[in-house]
């Protein structure tokens, strides 16, 4: 056997005993610190086990190798009833599984307005006693179903989705229609105005897309993304970029499938900037769901928050949650809202993060680093310290700032554990209460239990 | 009470260095009592034992807590700690980028030919395996690493042409570089393969004085003969440097090895010579195995340095001389004869050569959980000095890199008061002419203060035997 090490210069990797490290100092022995900590606490028995797993190392490859090599496509908008099979009474929500006992405010609020939109209830009133009530409801987390929903993620079967369907491993994704910022379904709101806008959604905005698509043919995503990141995008809190690329692509062809409704359509787009983010959103989960089910990995395949708790899954685990309580976002408030107005974090979104997006490609998205400490430094520092919990870099996800560096991407529940690190989440903020819509966005950090669980069960798997 | 009492959540230094911080804080003019510790259940416990108030905190949290006479005093104890906290090496890589958190992230940023992996032994198996899997041979200093993970790396390490060397291997050198303990060697052509640290660093350090360098020292870590093992570093080893070119001769250092491992061995079948220096009963000593690799390289045997007893201090009887020191002229004072040691290997062959006393290994396992290796931190040795009254002593001290930077500074003058308290001292130094200590400065003040000093253990075993009249 010939051992590489004997025969070049010795470069070496040092971990541990400082004296260690500096005896080779002395020796002008050129060597790279690593700058350790012991693993979260209670965590060495379980880690052991699951990094001895000999499954792991190839598993790991082939989940994360199966996530980046995703190729997302925007084939259609179609209406949930017709693609996820809900009918009335049916509701699909954000974060792992939550009861209405549980349900916190702004889930509250849009399983109402949800209810009220389909006509299930004449008052907000009557909307939350009958859900109380549970009789004829049905609630189950967006995941479970294919589908992601920005905070929270309310789905009823009247709302059109947009699909997105992996043209490399044939999986498909769903997410909603953006509904723009402020007084919105999505952060609890339930006004008269938000129901108005729901209904022009389906009646106008699902279809004009719908027939817009089928005449320009499937989106690639994949790319489109690829392009926003490198136009200052980190693609959850910012899709400014990312939807002036969407329309661009797509406004002729909403021109030509409707002209006499085009110009409200774009004007409703253009007037948000967040309207990508659901394509975005699709697009990530059908990626990280090519990587579910690998047997012996520790790819994390869904964070997801229901306002109350904060679940993530895992490729090696199925379809279990492991969750933790939700933590309170830290950020920039709208007008006179603060940090009392908050809600626990809520949404889908971490979708973005899972895939190495949003938080993961902060460094891409300099205009927005008031949300992670106000300086680009903490904004490269926030996707640095990803690539530390990550399997690999994103091949097409790029960020010019790091020389083109691919953003960190495909999170290992082991790399967690073992460096304390916990996965760096954008997100908008949702009043309490429920009624009272966006009030702010910033950063969170995920419950620390959520992973040591997954990774005590993967010790046990 | 002028008392400092802080936790700083998340902040890690390692327990060498952390040692360090407190001794130069108790250094400190005023200064009673410091600890600087990782905030585990032990050290938050002997804090409070202290009489210090401490916060609640978990074991990844750094504790301080100082004493001082006077809120002055305290204050300028306060300001060395930043000092000394904040005096630690900048990471290898670009200033802005942080350093890697993992040897796998390290492995990505750095062309690294290995890794060296000392963290305590509860964590070293996920280090140690990040480098295996990043195609990085591995030298795994921490101890207390279970055996089943030590397998496994090894396995997987086979699978992807690495070694790994360990756990609790002491010393190497590759390519030059002196790892872990590392006495500095001249190069040339005797591979080592090792099972033992402080073995192997007698063998080489004799074969330097006698101006016989090596190629490579590679440590495979003291169960790698064991039955359950299987040799499996060691036969990697082996046929590594058979493989070397300049490798002419390769040594094996090792315990006796298990009957089926040393037959594994032995039908390796290399076209390099091996000369095994198995240290057990009815074996050679490391000091003989040192002399036929003289003899199978056609090189002298020299005489070995030693430095005998002064002639002069006070209220001392004529003590013993000559310059091999092996016996002649000894005046046995029949006593106990305790041997205090660093190094597992050189305790076991002191131990065989001296016959009778009572040896204790202040490197074992059992000694070095949750504190430094003795041959950092002699607090446990320099007690134990202490607290012998009459009789003789032997202890080894191992000069090198890693190694404490000045051994003398402390134990010449604990050597001074155990000689006034009528106890004979004998010391092993183990060390060569380049250790950065200086061989013949330490061997001088240790004899200064009253010790007898030799470079070879079995002499000084025997030495010491004599003295205690065996």
């Amino acid at each position: 056997m010939t051992l590489s090490m004997l025969y070049g210069e010795p470069r070496v990797v040092t971990v541990g005993a400082q004296v260690l490290g500096e005896a080779l100092d002395r020796q002008a022995v050129p060597r790279c610190e690593v700058d350790w900590r012991p693993p979260l606490p209670g965590t060495s028995a379980a880690l052991a086990r699951v990094l001895a797993d000999p499954r792991r190392e190839g598993a790991n490859a082939t989940a994360v190798g199966r996530m980046l090599s995703a190729r997302p496509m925007l084939t259609g908008v179609r209406p949930a009833r017709a693609v996820l099979g809900l009918r009335a009474g049916e509701f699909f929500h954000a974060g792992p599984p939550v009861t209405w006992e549980r349900a916190s405010g702004p889930m509250r609020g849009a399983l109402a307005g949800a209810m009220l939109f389909e006509g299930l209830a004449a008052t907000p009133e009557e909307a939350e006693d009958r859900l109380a009530s549970g009789a004829g409801i049905s609630l189950d987390p967006c995941h479970h179903h294919r589908t992601v929903g920005p905070m929270a993620g309310v789905v009823s079967p009247s709302m059109w989705m947009l699909e997105v369907t992996d043209a490399e491993h044939g999986g498909t994704a769903y997410c909603s229609l953006n509904e723009g910022l402020g007084k919105v379904l999505r952060y609890g709101a339930y006004g008269p105005e938000v129901i108005g806008r729901l209904r022009w959604m389906g009646e106008v905005l699902g279809p004009v897309l719908a027939a817009a698509l089928e005449r320009c043919g499937p989106l690639d995503l994949r790319t489109l993304i690829a392009q926003a990141l490198q136009m200052g995008d980190e693609l959850h809190n910012r899709n400014r970029a990312a939807t002036s690329l969407l329309v661009r692509e797509i406004a002729p062809a909403i021109v030509e499938a409707a002209p006499d409704r085009a110009a409200e359509v774009l004007r409703f787009i253009n007037g948000n900037d967040h309207f990508f983010l659901n394509a975005g959103m699709a697009a990530a989960k059908v990626s990280a769901d090519a990587a579910r089910g690998v047997p012996g990995s520790s790819l994390v395949v869904a964070m997801a928050r229901n306002g109350t708790d904060f679940g993530i899954q895992v490729s090696g685990l199925g379809d279990r949650w492991f969750t933790g309580p939700a933590g309170v976002p830290d950020g920039l408030y709208l007008g006179g809202y603060g940090p009392d107005d908050a809600n626990p974090d809520i949404g889908d979104s971490t979708i973005t993060e899972t895939a190495g997006l949003g938080g993961f490609a902060m460094a891409a998205a300099p205009a927005i680093v008031r949300f992670v400490g106000g300086e680009v430094s903490d904004a490269v520092a926030a996707t640095t310290s990803m690539y530390e919990i990550t399997m690999a870099e994103h091949p097409a996800y790029q960020i010019p700032g790091l020389g083109f560096r691919g953003t960190p991407a495909g999170i290992d529940v082991a790399l967690v554990a073992r460096t304390g690190s916990l996965p760096v989440v954008n997100t908008g903020i949702a009043g309490r209460i429920a009624g009272t819509g966006q009030v702010g966005a910033g950063l969170v950090s995920p419950p620390a239990e959520a992973f040591t669980a997954a990774l005590d069960a993967l010790a046990d798997a | 009470m002028n008392d400092l009492v802080e936790v700083r959540p998340g902040v890690y230094r390692d327990s060498v260095t952390l040692m360090r911080v407190s001794r130069a804080l108790t250094g400190q003019p005023g200064v009673t009592v410091a600890v600087v510790a990782m905030a585990t259940e032990l050290n938050t416990a002997l804090a409070r034992d202290l009489g210090f108030a401490v916060p609640p905190a978990t074991p990844g949290d750094l504790l301080v807590a100082v004493r001082a006479s006077s809120p002055a005093e305290l204050e300028d104890a306060a300001a060395e700690l930043e000092r000394q906290l904040a005096a630690r090496a900048p990471a290898s890589g670009t200033r802005d980028e942080a350093p890697p958190r993992t040897t796998r992230s390290a492995a990505r940023a750095f062309e690294a030919t290995l890794a060296l992996v000392s963290v305590p032994g509860e964590h070293a198996f996920a280090e140690a395996l990040d480098a295996v899997e990043a195609g990085l041979s591995v030298m795994i200093f921490s101890d207390n690493v279970p055996v089943e993970q030590e397998i496994l790396l090894k396995d997987r390490a086979r699978a992807k042409g690495v070694l790994v060397m360990g756990p609790d291997c002491g010393t190497a050198v590759v390519g030059g570089a002196g790892l872990g303990f590392a006495n500095v060697l001249r190069p040339g052509p005797v591979g080592v393969v090792a099972a033992s640290g402080t073995g192997a660093q007698q063998v080489t350090s004799l074969l330097d004085l006698a101006g016989v360098g090596v190629s490579h020292v590679l440590g495979v870590g003291g169960r790698d003969l064991s039955a359950e093992v299987g040799g499996r570093s060691a036969v990697q080893a082996l046929r590594a440097l058979d493989e070397d070119p300049a490798t002419e001769l390769i040594v094996l250092v090792s315990k006796p090895p298990a009957p089926e491992v040393a037959r594994a061995v032995r039908d390796l079948d290399l076209a390099t010579p091996v000369v095994a220096a198995l240290l057990g009963p009815g074996q050679d000593d490391l000091t003989t195995a040192a002399e036929k690799v003289l003899r199978a390289l056609g090189r002298d045997v020299p005489e070995w340095p030693s430095w005998p007893a002064p002639v002069t201090p006070a209220a001392r009887p004529p003590a013993p001389h000559g310059a091999d020191a092996a016996g002649e002229g000894v005046a046995a004072r029949r006593g106990p004869l305790r041997g205090l040691y660093a190094g597992g290997t050189l305790c076991a062959e002191a131990a065989l050569v001296a016959g009778d006393g009572e040896f204790t290994d202040f490197g074992d396992d059992s000694y070095t959980r949750g504190r430094a290796h003795p041959m950092i931190d002699p607090a446990l040795r320099l007690e134990a000095l202490r607290g012998v009254a009459s009789g003789v002593v032997l202890m080894d001290v191992v000069l090198g890199h890693g190694a404490d930077p000045d051994p003398s500074s402390w134990l010449a003058p604990a050597v001074r008061e155990a000689v006034a308290r009528g106890v004979d001292v004998v010391v092993a130094l183990v060390g060569t002419d380049g250790d950065p200590q200086g061989l013949r400065a330490q061997a001088a003040r240790l004899n200064e203060a009253g010790a007898v000093v030799f470079t070879s253990n079995a002499a000084a075993a025997r030495h010491a035997r004599l003295l205690a009249g065996g």
